[in-house]
């Protein structure tokens, strides 16, 4: 239903398009970067490196927008819960957008050696994280508390990926120290499009909230383990 | 309390194969809909504003209260506690019977004809709608401020002392004690004690509601009710209120009625909302304010409604 306040339903939807418009340019930012990377695309990734501002410039605006709306409208229940969600929400997006924009970077350094390893799980892990991240951006939009909750339980394949590309890494290390500049820049490349995914399943957290003014469980499904993980030869413990 | 019982119950083992994080995952999601049924949904990432979790018991408790205006029923069935020495806020739309439920509480329907009330309002063991409860007693023991001040065209000693004079015989020295007694719980005390001996209609609008404050708690009762105490004040004098109402509940049970949501959400420990003569939903403010329960709560509470 409609507030009876004209202005402030145009502004709550105003809102509402600005995340929307913040989502869809981190889309695009996730996608080319994994594009870039797996192409070896200096050129994409340059232009990626160079799109991230226009999202720091929108998260601003979100904040100064759900500031003046917290002050002169002073929103109640799910008009409270939304906006406060929509704070939130856009600094998942802005932090998703410096990650992206950090792959972008590191595939311009190694995009003149060898790809280490095979793409096939970098381009897995960004499939993954760019669908949650859709679909979450999407959950918002629509109020879709539903489709929040199933972004939410499916963030454990993307660890679980992220595991084995640091196994990987780890191993083309120990066998050749030459590989240890790239592999580290691999490492950190899939570590970034893990921690997409991750701010992908707090935007669905917040969304969730803010659909339904109950929080989820504090424990979510995780499956990445390099944490508890040793090396394979020394038994070095990992980072 | 319903978030340690999630963390045990919900927590997913970091090391578990995906088959088992999986179902973990279901059981987590099927937990997580119960949760949002049964504990309080007032915490806000933890944080809850005022004491969402804990009631005190009753002080008052209404029992299927109905209340008629001649063939209008005007209360429909109300059952509602007012929780001893904290705030209930009553919120609503015009015509939506939270005035009206607060006259019932001190029995001001009596003095016009062709009003009854029907149910129970207990309050010390006796029902206050009960046709043999001696009314002088009961409003000595349910005090009412308005939403206009009224003092009365008297000294300003002199309104506190007429009230108190109905109940109790003092002595001029405990009368004295009394009165500063009064003023100084109303925070009127400083701004009055050099001119107690003139008129209270040269006080100010604020003042004045505050000298009324003064006047219900002379007689020491247990329950004050606030009728819109603020709608005539403007903001600073409306903060003192607010600020004097928080005080009070330190001794006293509270009960205000005010068409200011923000109002209702700085003062209110559980807040009640009412329409058409049914409450609809009584929950603790944070949780009324933040994720209500009723749908026709949250169009109510947004700005939404009708």
């Amino acid at each position: 239903m409609d507030h009876i306040v004209k202005s402030y339903e145009d502004e709550l939807k105003r809102l509402r398009e600005l995340i929307a418009r913040m989502g869809g340019l981190a889309e695009r930012q996730v996608a080319d970067s994994a594009y870039a990377l797996v192409r070896r695309d200096s050129e994409l990734a340059g232009e990626v490196v160079g799109r991230d501002a226009p999202i720091d410039a929108l998260e601003r605006e979100v904040d100064a927008f759900c500031v003046r709306l917290l002050a002169l409208r002073q929103p109640m229940a799910s008009d409270l819960r939304f906006i406060v969600a929509a704070l939130k929400i856009s600094q998942d997006i802005e932090r998703i957008g410096d990650y992206a924009r950090n792959v972008a970077k590191r595939s311009i350094i190694i995009s003149g050696q060898p790809f280490l390893g095979g793409v096939n799980g970098f381009q897995w892990m960004a499939q993954l994280v760019q669908r949650n991240l859709k679909d979450s951006i999407d959950a918002f939009v629509r109020d879709d508390a539903d489709l929040a909750e199933r972004v939410w339980a499916a963030d454990a394949p993307v660890d679980d990926i992220y595991t084995g590309i640091f196994r990987e890494m780890l191993t083309h290390m120990m066998e050749d120290p030459r590989n240890i500049t790239a592999a580290t820049h691999m490492l950190f490349i899939a570590k970034n499009f893990e921690r997409i995914g991750d701010h992908a399943t707090n935007i669905a957290e917040t969304v969730h909230y803010a659909v339904r003014g109950a929080v989820l469980p504090e424990d979510r499904p995780k499956a990445d383990v390099s944490a508890d993980f040793a090396g394979p030869a020394t038994g070095t413990p990992g980072p | 309390m319903g978030q340690n019982m999630g963390s045990t119950a919900g927590a997913a083992p970091v090391n578990a194969a995906q088959a088992a994080a999986a179902s973990a995952r279901a059981s987590a999601v099927a937990e997580t809909a119960q949760r949002s049924a049964g504990a309080p949904a007032g915490s806000f990432g933890g944080m809850t504003a005022r004491s969402s979790a804990m009631m005190n018991p009753a002080r008052v408790a209404i029992r299927d209260l109905s209340f008629f205006y001649g063939a209008n029923k005007a209360l429909k069935g109300i059952t509602l506690d007012l929780p001893d020495r904290q705030v209930t806020g009553m919120i609503g739309p015009s015509g939506c019977g939270k005035s009206t439920l607060l006259r019932v509480l001190n029995r001001m329907y009596s003095l016009y004809p062709g009003q009854r009330a029907e149910g129970e309002v207990m309050l010390d063991g006796r029902n206050l709608i009960a046709d043999d409860a001696d009314l002088n007693a009961l409003r000595a023991k349910v005090g009412m401020v308005f939403q206009k001040p009224t003092p009365f065209p008297m000294t300003i000693h002199e309104n506190i002392a007429f009230g108190i004079r109905l109940h109790e015989r003092l002595s001029r020295a405990e009368m004295d004690e009394r009165v500063e007694w009064a003023l100084t719980r109303a925070a009127l005390w400083p701004e009055v004690k050099d001119r107690l001996g003139a008129s209270a209609m040269g006080l100010s609008g604020g003042q004045q509601q505050r000298l009324c404050i003064a006047r219900t708690i002379a007689v020491r009762p247990d329950v004050i009710l606030f009728d819109e105490p603020t709608s005539a004040l403007d903001p600073i004098s409306t903060l003192k209120i607010e600020e004097l109402i928080d005080e009070l509940k330190r001794d006293f049970t509270i009960a205000i009625v005010t068409h200011n949501m923000q109002q209702a959400a700085r003062c209110a420990d559980q807040v009640a909302f009412f329409y058409l003569g049914e409450l609809v939903e009584v929950a603790p403010a944070a949780e009324i304010f933040t994720a209500p329960r009723q749908k026709r709560t949250q169009e109510y509470v947004t700005g939404r409604f009708g």
